[in-house]
């Protein structure tokens, strides 16, 4: 349970960051709150040479409301993202999302920037930056793009960055009118990798109908999914004849790498799937009409 | 690939006390409270971050020290369980707690949950059951069970003694 030998980096700008990780090569990893990494080093399910801690790049930090659009550094940790309430007021689902990510431990030194890059299926941030087309902030030596939530996620723990590339920032879209967001989540222990869940957020627009919804998947593919299809089916329905049970077996057409385990098979997660999407659009759904 | 990685200065600042060694980067915070400061009441269960016995306090906020490499904390303060109890050895109230209401069996999760409580109620004077519950779930106890540490929660907060819990 200890990891294989690695050197430390540890700079505090992210044009040292990048320019480090550029020189190291694919022999380098960043090491953001290291939840997730370090129990992968100590398992020795992950070794590499060198590991690059952007924990101390202070401009990797911080929450700011830029237009219609909020901004979280990649840095910025967990705990920090739950309880700020700009966050709770511009992009709820967000806020909501973070109390089950793990444990209060756990929050309190993972980071936004680390769950989304390290693209587990199961994570809770990476279904809601795809549930409200967030997009990512990528940053490499002397280059800057911009990669939207349906572009990022590639396979498992897999995303479309580069070795050399870090994650700066993510920028959330702010819905405004009437919107609802919920989250839903089964698992077997409160912090636990959920069986499967989901992230879902509504917009009504005139007439009560379905303006645009974002539907996030938790657990039910090998990367982070959106059910779009879904999504395209219900958008612009009149909400009142939408029934949640429908959304929840239309969010689970199509899935191909649902995952089998001992916590269950494919076919259970797929009903416990279902059951959370429809779980999560009636709150949702419930929300937005009272808004 | 490293042979045994240069070892790293770092100067870290536990229950008020400087500790200067150099580490090897691949070394816990754990392993160096335990090996290097001498500080063998933070106890390793898991190492991978699952069971929280080796739960501290890093600035202030609880977290794993098998999941945070000693390197990282350098300049930081870290609080430990043996700098929980007053200086003449008076126990804190959560550790009072723990004791007198069977919070602890053969005890070896016990620091984790001190630690864990300690930093819980210092964001949250007046927690309710399920809240407890909740913080507490981070934490595994193997033994005693979790009715008297929930029991514990609520008396070193204030409430009265285990009357939410059942």
């Amino acid at each position: 349970m200890k990891s294989a030998p690695f050197e430390y980096h540890a700079p505090t700008t992210t044009a040292d960051a990048v320019a480090l990780l550029a020189g190291l090569g694919e022999g380098a990893k960043v090491l953001a709150g290291g939840q997730s990494l370090v129990p992968m080093l100590a398992l020795r399910l992950a070794v590499f040479d060198h590991l690059v801690d952007v924990g101390r790049i202070a401009e990797l930090r911080g929450i700011e409301r830029r237009a219609d659009t909020l901004w979280v550094g990649a840095g910025t940790t967990q705990s920090v993202v739950g309880a700020s309430a700009e966050v709770g007021a511009a992009v709820p689902l967000l806020a909501r999302a973070t109390a089950f990510i793990g444990h209060f431990q756990i929050r309190n030194r993972g980071t936004l920037g680390g769950s989304i890059a390290h693209a587990d299926p199961a994570g809770e941030y990476p279904a809601v930056a795809l549930a409200l087309d967030a997009s990512m902030e990528v940053v490499s030596a002397g280059a800057r793009r911009s990669i939207p939530a349906r572009d990022f996620f590639e396979g498992f723990w897999t995303t479309t960055m580069q070795a050399d590339e870090i994650l700066a920032g993510v920028t959330f879209p702010v819905w405004s009118g009437r919107c609802g967001f919920a989250i839903e989540e089964f698992a077997r222990r409160h912090g636990d990798f959920a069986i499967a869940g989901a992230a879902v957020g509504v917009e009504l627009g005139a007439d009560d109908r379905i303006g645009r919804c974002g539907i996030g998947l938790i657990g039910l593919g090998s990367t982070p999914e959106r059910a779009a299809a879904a999504e395209a089916a219900i958008t612009g329905r009149p909400i009142a004849e939408i029934d949640p049970d429908e959304v929840g077996r239309l969010a689970m057409n199509g899935l191909e790498s649902v995952p089998s385990d001992l916590n269950g098979s494919a076919t259970y997660r797929t009903r416990v799937g279902a059951a959370m999407v429809a779980r999560a659009w009636e709150r949702a759904a419930a929300e937005a009409l009272d808004a | 690939m490293p042979d045994g990685a240069a070892q790293m200065p770092i100067a870290v600042t536990v229950n008020g006390r400087v500790y200067a060694a150099p580490v090897e980067p691949r070394q816990t915070l754990a392993d160096f409270l335990r090996d290097e400061c001498g500080l063998t009441g933070t106890h390793l269960g898991c190492e991978h971050g699952v069971c929280g016995a080796c739960t501290v306090l890093l600035d202030g906020a609880a977290v794993r020290s098998c999941l945070v490499f000693a390197v990282q904390t350098d300049g930081a303060e870290v609080t430990t369980i043996e700098g929980i109890a007053g200086p003449d050895g008076e126990l804190s109230a959560v550790q009072s707690a723990f004791r007198d209401c069977h919070g602890l069996q053969c005890g070896f999760c016990t620091p984790g949950f001190v630690m864990s409580v300690t930093a819980f109620l210092h964001d949250r004077a007046d927690p309710t059951d399920d809240e407890i519950r909740v913080a507490l779930s981070g934490t595994l106890c193997r033994c005693t069970g979790y009715q008297g540490i929930v029991a514990a929660v609520h008396q070193a907060a204030g409430a009265p003694h285990g009357e939410e819990s059942r």
